[in-house]
């Protein structure tokens, strides 16, 4: 029962940084701006939250400029997407690569250890909450189990479910959430209605590059102790899938990330399952969200519709 | 005289892109300033460890060999208006067909599994481009994410491959046997063997030949023949492609296909030149240095080759950069690289509107 316990609490320790991440591609992605680079500003956001962590002693200073560089990174590909109509995928590359070469770069410049962050004190860390009356429970049937998988997280777990639910509920029942909608399908129209195209964009490049600062943080600091190289290992790229799973829905996305994040989890703890006597090896339960995304992607579950407009740049004279 | 709006080919084909190298590499500059290094010093140090002597030359020549596959994969899709980002993963799919051949055929004589492990590797890289081909064409998935999701299966599937089949029983190192007898011979290796001459340790090898004919290749492909025409009109107007008779799907999974091959060939260099043994993650990022060097190479193989060159020279500067100065990590050519990709790519135009006001001005 405990490892059960342990592995559904795992799953949603997994799932966060995804549904921060996918919600981040969301909110970029129904404004007409494809971002490949949620990897690159997660991993930044990671490094510079232990970093800042580290050295002011406090994570929410961590978390703070966690988002304040993935927004400036946000803004670079704004930059370069909205104003200079360059390719949105190769700007996220370079996005990605920056990020990666720099917090090793930095990092090895700022604490010599090779590119990793000191380990962080208590203080410096995103810690499970500690809700009053949930020790009590721990050997209560039920109750017990329940606290444990769903009442051992830090506040940043809790923060990313209201992010959900806010999302949800602005993009479908807000003015701004219908216009941001509205660009990513037609920008034209959008233009037409004297609403500003290249307004809309920056802001959801905006909100996408705080909630990847939050991912950020929530992994160094929260799922780790400190940053080492390559630390966010592809979450970027699998909130992407599962932002693509969802069809570019938040509710899906959340469940999509949990998903994910359940196979992360199993194949951590198990290290292989056995299916009716046969071992399954680890690599594939690891490939499996990519084969998933690749299936339903290919229309064989479903069927996969991306905002009309993303990745195109918009041109007023036309 | 240029049309109003207009800029001479000689700015758009080579001022353009020269200033946008430069601005990169001034932002790199800066970077190795805010870590309170000199950048003319390590600008120095770089040069001479890659061009300074004859292993630098020998190592520069052997990372070019790399990304010069690698970024012909790239341009050839490129060509076509397709994004292959799934470089990394072809490549490393690759270096399990050579290996299988390499090492399941190591009974034949070498001039026999040599070209049959080049082909399997083109093969297996073409194949692991071919479906994300085939299925933007069938059933429309975009092949960016297609291929971004084929890089991780691949790096799962070879993990999976060399602990579970490769691995000869009882080794704890994660790589396959030694290929003893079908492997391309370093240039070190023929000297000492045949000539009796000793020279500088480097891991160049025959490979980079290969990639001389690639390049070639693939501008006979792109610029001499009828499929080459189809690829690069597809790429510039796929709908008025469509009304003169080609076929998007057949192009596009075509297209793919070769680009995979291209990317495959990265493994002949690496597993049959160099490592001689399939090993985890040996592409090492190769493939998206691909990437770069396809937008510095503006997609032509002249233009490849010397960017090729240019990385090759940062990558061996680079570490020769990071002994001499250990303040300064072997990761600053990723972020090159990433200065590059962004401002040869991304900001690709930034400068554009300044120069064409400068231009006319003058021509007032």
């Amino acid at each position: 029962m405990d490892l059960y316990a342990e592995i559904l609490a795992s799953t949603i320790r997994m799932s966060v940084p995804l549904v921060l991440a996918a919600l981040a591609g969301l909110w970029s992605e129904r404004s007409g701006i494809v971002d490949i680079g949620l990897e690159g500003k997660m991993l930044a956001a990671a490094f510079i939250a232990a970093s800042a962590s580290a050295v002011y002693g406090s994570a929410w200073i961590g978390l703070f400029f966690a988002i304040l560089v993935s927004v400036g990174l946000a803004l670079v590909h704004g930059y370069a997407s909205i104003n200079q109509r360059g390719n949105q995928v190769v700007s996220g590359v370079a996005i990605n690569m920056l990020a990666a070469g720099l917090a090793v770069v930095l990092g090895n410049t700022w604490f010599k250890e090779g590119g990793r962050t000191p380990s962080l004190p208590p203080e410096g860390r995103f810690l499970p909450l500690d809700i009053p009356g949930v020790a009590a429970l721990a050997d209560v049937p039920v109750l017990g189990f329940l606290a444990k998988v769903f009442l051992s997280h830090s506040i940043i777990t809790y923060v990313a479910i209201i992010l959900v639910v806010l999302t949800a509920w602005s993009l479908s029942r807000t003015r701004f959430g219908l216009r941001l909608r509205a660009v990513g399908e037609n920008p034209h129209a959008v233009d037409t209605a004297g609403i500003s195209v290249a307004g809309l964009r920056y802001r959801a490049v905006i909100i996408a590059g705080v909630l990847c600062g939050l991912a950020g943080a929530f992994i160094s600091t929260s799922l780790s102790s400190s940053f080492v190289r390559d630390m966010t290992a592809g979450s970027g790229f699998m909130a992407l899938a599962a932002l693509i799973f969802a069809n570019w829905r938040p509710w899906r996305a959340l469940f999509a990330c949990l998903l994910f994040g359940f196979l992360q989890a199993s194949g951590n703890y198990l290290q292989g399952v056995s299916l009716g006597g046969v071992q399954i090896p680890v690599q594939f339960i690891n490939m499996l969200p990519y084969v998933l995304t690749v299936v339903l992607l290919a229309g064989f579950i479903g069927k996969s519709i991306p905002p009309r407009a993303s990745g195109i740049p918009y041109t007023k004279d036309r | 005289m240029s049309q109003r709006g207009e800029l001479p080919q000689w700015v758009d084909l080579g001022l353009i892109p020269l200033l946008n190298l430069a601005v990169a590499l001034i932002v790199a500059g800066l970077v190795v300033v805010i870590i309170g290094e000199n950048p003319f010093e390590a600008m120095w140090i770089m040069l001479d460890g890659a061009v300074g002597s004859l292993k630098g030359w020998g190592y520069l020549l052997y990372y070019a060999t790399n990304f010069v596959f690698t970024g012909l994969a790239v341009a050839v899709a490129f060509h076509a208006g397709l994004f292959n980002i799934g470089g990394e993963g072809q490549a490393y799919m690759a270096g399990v067909g050579a290996t299988a051949v390499g090492l399941g055929l190591e009974f034949l004589p070498w001039p026999i599994v040599i070209p049959l492990a080049i082909l399997a590797s083109m093969a297996v890289g073409a194949f692991w481009a071919w479906i994300p081909g085939i299925l933007q064409a069938k059933r429309g998935s975009h092949i960016v994410i297609t291929t971004i999701m084929f890089n991780f299966i691949a790096a799962s599937l070879v993990g999976y491959l060399i602990n579970y089949w490769f691995r000869p029983v009882g080794k704890m190192a994660v790589e396959s046997r030694e290929i003893t007898g079908a492997y391309i011979m370093s240039f070190r290796e023929v000297a000492r063997d045949f000539f009796g001459v000793r020279v500088a340790s480097s891991p160049l090898n025959f490979s980079v030949f290969l990639a001389i004919i690639a390049a070639v290749a693939v501008w006979y492909l792109l610029w001499r023949t009828r499929l080459g025409y189809e690829i690069r009109a597809f790429g510039a107007n796929s709908s008025a492609a469509v009304y003169a008779g080609i076929k998007p799907d057949r192009i596009i999974v075509i297209t793919m296909a070769i680009s995979g091959a291209l990317a495959g060939l990265m493994a002949v260099n690496e597993i049959l030149g160099v490592q001689h043994r399939l090993v985890l993650g040996f592409v090492g990022g190769a493939g998206f240095v691909g990437i770069a060097v396809a937008l510095m190479g503006r997609s032509h193989p002249v233009g490849i080759v010397l960017a090729a060159m240019l990385f090759g020279l940062l990558y061996q500067g680079g570490s020769e950069l990071s002994f001499a100065k250990p303040g300064i990590n072997r990761d600053m050519i990723v972020v090159i690289q990433g200065l590059v990709i962004l401002f040869m790519g991304a900001l690709e135009y930034a400068f554009r509107p300044a120069l064409a006001a400068l231009f006319f001005k003058a021509e007032d």
